[in-house]
């Protein structure tokens, strides 16, 4: 489903030189599986996410979905294909919660009245409460079931999470969680999640890959890095859970 | 046929007469009006009242303008621009005119015959218990309590020069505004002032000009300025307005001065007595000119203006309107192409440096390009209304939250639809807000367009400080002012109409 195949990515530095930040990134997510992207700071977990969605261009390197290189696909033709869910929602703030969901149907000629107060059920979300209000009017666990609901619009094939619970409480984060893991099982989308917190990895991912300074250092399930972590970080991220 | 048509077109081509904001110059033009008018077949128009030398002459030179009384010391210091100070009048005429005609192709006609420059004045009892009458023999008066204009207090070819060229010492010398000058001459309590020597009020007050017999003062005789190629339309005009050459004396026209400016007399009814008594004009040509009568209560003069106040109302939001809308139409894509484009970003400086120009001499500079009137209006009121809406639209869209922006492309919106449905909104109060501050100037602003002619609350300000009558620069200024502040509250109200309620805090 998404494959990258020795990904490269840096950035200009302040001092003139660069930043490496994807140090050749190979990855393989298949149809239907749920993948968090986990490691320190600065680690690439994200740049690695935008190249999913062209957010970055890799400087070498390719990055393939449903066995097409995207670099030769039309950016927002891709994009359109995959939900974008990032921290605290990315709620437009000058619409009501049935305009942000409803925003890429509408500029893409497709409007079902039904599929917003469907997509709230979903997040659970009472659509008679919550149709109408602003983002202003949503505590963050309210602002980030919206920010999924309005990632899974389109129905696309894939779903990509930057640290999507990262503002929350640890109680709220928790229950999230739990709740997620269920509603990602349901829709049956592929998935991949950046964190940086082990519990939110393991709760929700069926594999879990590891980066540091821009290379993966472990791809694996939950209980092989708990098993054999392959690094002293890996070890000291699974002595926080 | 095609120089027939054009010849044709050439008749039917008013002439224009134009003439500087103060009396004296709107007088003229008004004399010099009526007479083309009542002496020839010729249709006039008149674009009196413009502000400042350097609009009416740019006028001049542009052909927006046919004639207009000029000062030959004018000539000679600021459109020649010579230095060298000029005592002997026919010298500086002929100077004038004949590098005029060279260099400029424009005409010096024969003067009118006064001289409008400094001239000292005396209270007439004084005057007469001393057989005073010239500048020379005030030497050996120290007695005699001066108050001259601050200004002519401070010039090196004011009161110091005279009193080192005449030799005068006097033991009080104060310095003071023109106005209250008058009116403590009046009282008695100082004996000398100094003034122009064709000031309406030398007419009405008991004072003596006394000659400057050294002729210290530079001459500013006055002159019709012509077009030469109005003359080569209308070679008739030459002769005419010829019949006016020496018609008046410094005395004489200081007391016409004083028939507008003392008596409240119309321009045109004293310009046209003036034309019948010189035989130039039956005086059953006089036109009945707008009551301006200063005794009328405020009630009663704002009332007998209701309809000329609308007109004005209506032309200077016309002229703002426009200028805002234009400008609304340009500054908001430059704005969003300049928040896009690094590289773009010296046009804010472009637009800061526009709003620097001197409002005059922005009409002023654009006299050449655009003429006279509204489109110069327009043009000015619009290159002042750009910054604040280009400066606030590149500051509304700069402050989107990036995550915002991260989050409209991700979700597969184009560059386009993410302008139109997420950063337009959310930059709109702010945008606004840079609209509300170009309105509130422009409405301000608009006032100067009256000086070319543009019409709109400026025009009764202009008249107002040129014939000294408060109450017509109130009739102006005040709708002026309440306007700005309406507009201003107006588009406030609006801009929070307009804010998201999702953005209201």
């Amino acid at each position: 489903m998404i494959r990258f195949d020795r990904v490269r990515k840096a950035w200009p530095a302040p001092d003139g030189g660069q930043v490496v930040a994807l140090d050749g990134v190979d990855l393989h997510v298949e149809v239907g599986q749920i993948v968090a992207l986990i490691g320190p700071s600065g680690c690439g977990k994200t740049t690695t996410l935008k190249c999913i969605n062209r957010l970055v261009e890799p400087d070498s390197g390719r990055v393939e979905v449903g066995g097409v290189d995207i670099s030769t696909m039309e950016a927002t033709a891709l994009r359109r294909r995959i939900g974008w869910v990032i921290q605290k929602g990315g709620l437009f703030p000058h619409m009501t919660v049935a305009q942000n969901i409803g925003l890429l149907p509408k500029l893409v000629g497709g409007t079902d009245p039904a599929r917003v107060d469907e997509l709230l059920e979903l997040v659970r979300l009472s659509p008679r409460h919550f149709r109408d209000r602003y983002p202003s009017e949503l505590s963050g666990g309210q602002a980030q079931r919206v920010g999924v609901a309005r990632a899974l619009v389109q129905d696309p094939e894939i779903l990509l999470m930057d640290e999507p619970f990262g503002a929350l409480d640890p109680v709220t984060r928790r229950q999230l969680h739990v709740e997620f893991k269920g509603l990602l099982e349901r829709v049956a989308k592929t998935v991949v999640l950046v964190t940086h917190d082990m519990a939110e990895a393991f709760a929700m991912a069926d594999r879990v890959v590891f980066l540091e300074a821009g290379r993966v250092v472990q791809d694996g399930t939950p209980e092989e890095l708990r098993a054999a972590p392959a690094t002293a970080e890996v070890a000291s991220f699974l002595e926080a859970l | 046929m095609i120089l027939w048509v054009a010849a044709a077109l050439a008749q039917d081509e008013p002439v224009v007469v134009g003439s500087k904001t103060f009396t004296e110059s709107r007088l003229l033009g008004e004399v010099m009006a009526q007479l083309i008018e009542g002496r020839t077949e010729i249709p006039v128009e008149r674009k009196l009242g413009l502000g400042g030398t350097t609009i009416v002459y740019g006028a001049l030179e542009s052909g927006e303008v046919d004639l207009y009384p000029e000062y030959t010391g004018t000539g000679w210091a600021v459109h020649l621009g010579i230095e060298e100070p000029v005592r002997d009048p026919l010298r500086a005429f002929g100077v004038v005119q004949q590098r005029f005609r060279d260099e400029r192709e424009l005409l010096w006609l024969a003067p009118f015959g006064f001289n409008n420059t400094y001239a000292m004045a005396l209270r007439d009892e004084v005057a007469a218990e001393h057989g005073i009458t010239k500048v020379s023999e005030l030497a050996g008066h120290p007695e005699l309590r001066a108050g001259v204009s601050h200004e002519f207090l401070e010039r090196e070819d004011g009161w110091p020069g005279l009193a080192e060229a005449y030799g005068l010492q006097v033991d009080e010398l104060r310095g003071m505004d023109h106005g209250l000058a008058y009116e403590a001459l009046r009282s008695g309590e100082i004996d000398l002032i100094d003034a122009y020597s064709t000031d309406g009020k030398l007419a009405r007050f008991p004072v003596r000009v006394l000659a400057d017999d050294l002729r210290y003062f530079p001459p500013y005789d006055c002159a019709p300025l012509v077009r030469a190629d109005l003359l080569e339309r209308h070679p008739e005009l030459g002769p005419l307005l010829g019949e006016l050459a020496f018609s008046l004396s410094d005395a004489e026209m200081a007391e016409l001065n004083a028939a507008v400016e003392v008596d409240g007399r119309a321009f045109e009814e004293v310009a046209a007595s003036f034309l019948s008594e010189q035989g130039l004009l039956d005086a059953a040509a006089v036109a009945e000119g707008p009551d301006t009568n200063r005794d009328a209560d405020l009630g009663t003069f704002v009332a007998a203006r209701t309809d000329l106040l609308l007109r004005l109302l209506g032309e200077h939001l016309a002229l703002t309107g426009t200028a805002v809308l234009l400008a609304i139409l340009t500054a908001v894509p430059l704005g969003v192409a300049v928040s896009r484009r690094r590289a773009l970003r010296p046009l804010l400086t472009v637009a800061g440096v526009l709003q620097t120009i001197p409002g005059l001499a922005l009409l002023a500079l654009l006299i050449p390009l655009l003429g006279l009137g509204w489109a110069n209006a327009i043009a000015a009121l619009f290159l002042y209304a750009l910054l604040p809406i280009l400066q606030n639209t590149a500051t509304g869209l700069d402050e989107v939250d990036a995550s915002l922006l991260e989050a409209g492309r991700g979700m597969g919106l184009t560059e386009g639809q993410l302008l139109r449905h997420v950063l337009l909104p959310l930059a709109m109060p702010t945008i606004l807000a840079g609209v509300r501050t170009s309105t509130v100037i422009s409405v301000g602003v608009a006032t100067l367009a009256a000086f070319i002619g543009a019409g709109g609350l400026g025009e009764p300000i202009v008249t107002g400080l040129a014939l000294n009558d408060t109450r017509l620069v109130l009739l102006g200024a005040v709708p002026a002012a309440a306007l700005a502040v309406l507009v201003d509250l107006g588009l406030a109200a609006l801009g929070r109409a307009a804010t998201p309620r999702g953005l209201r805090t």
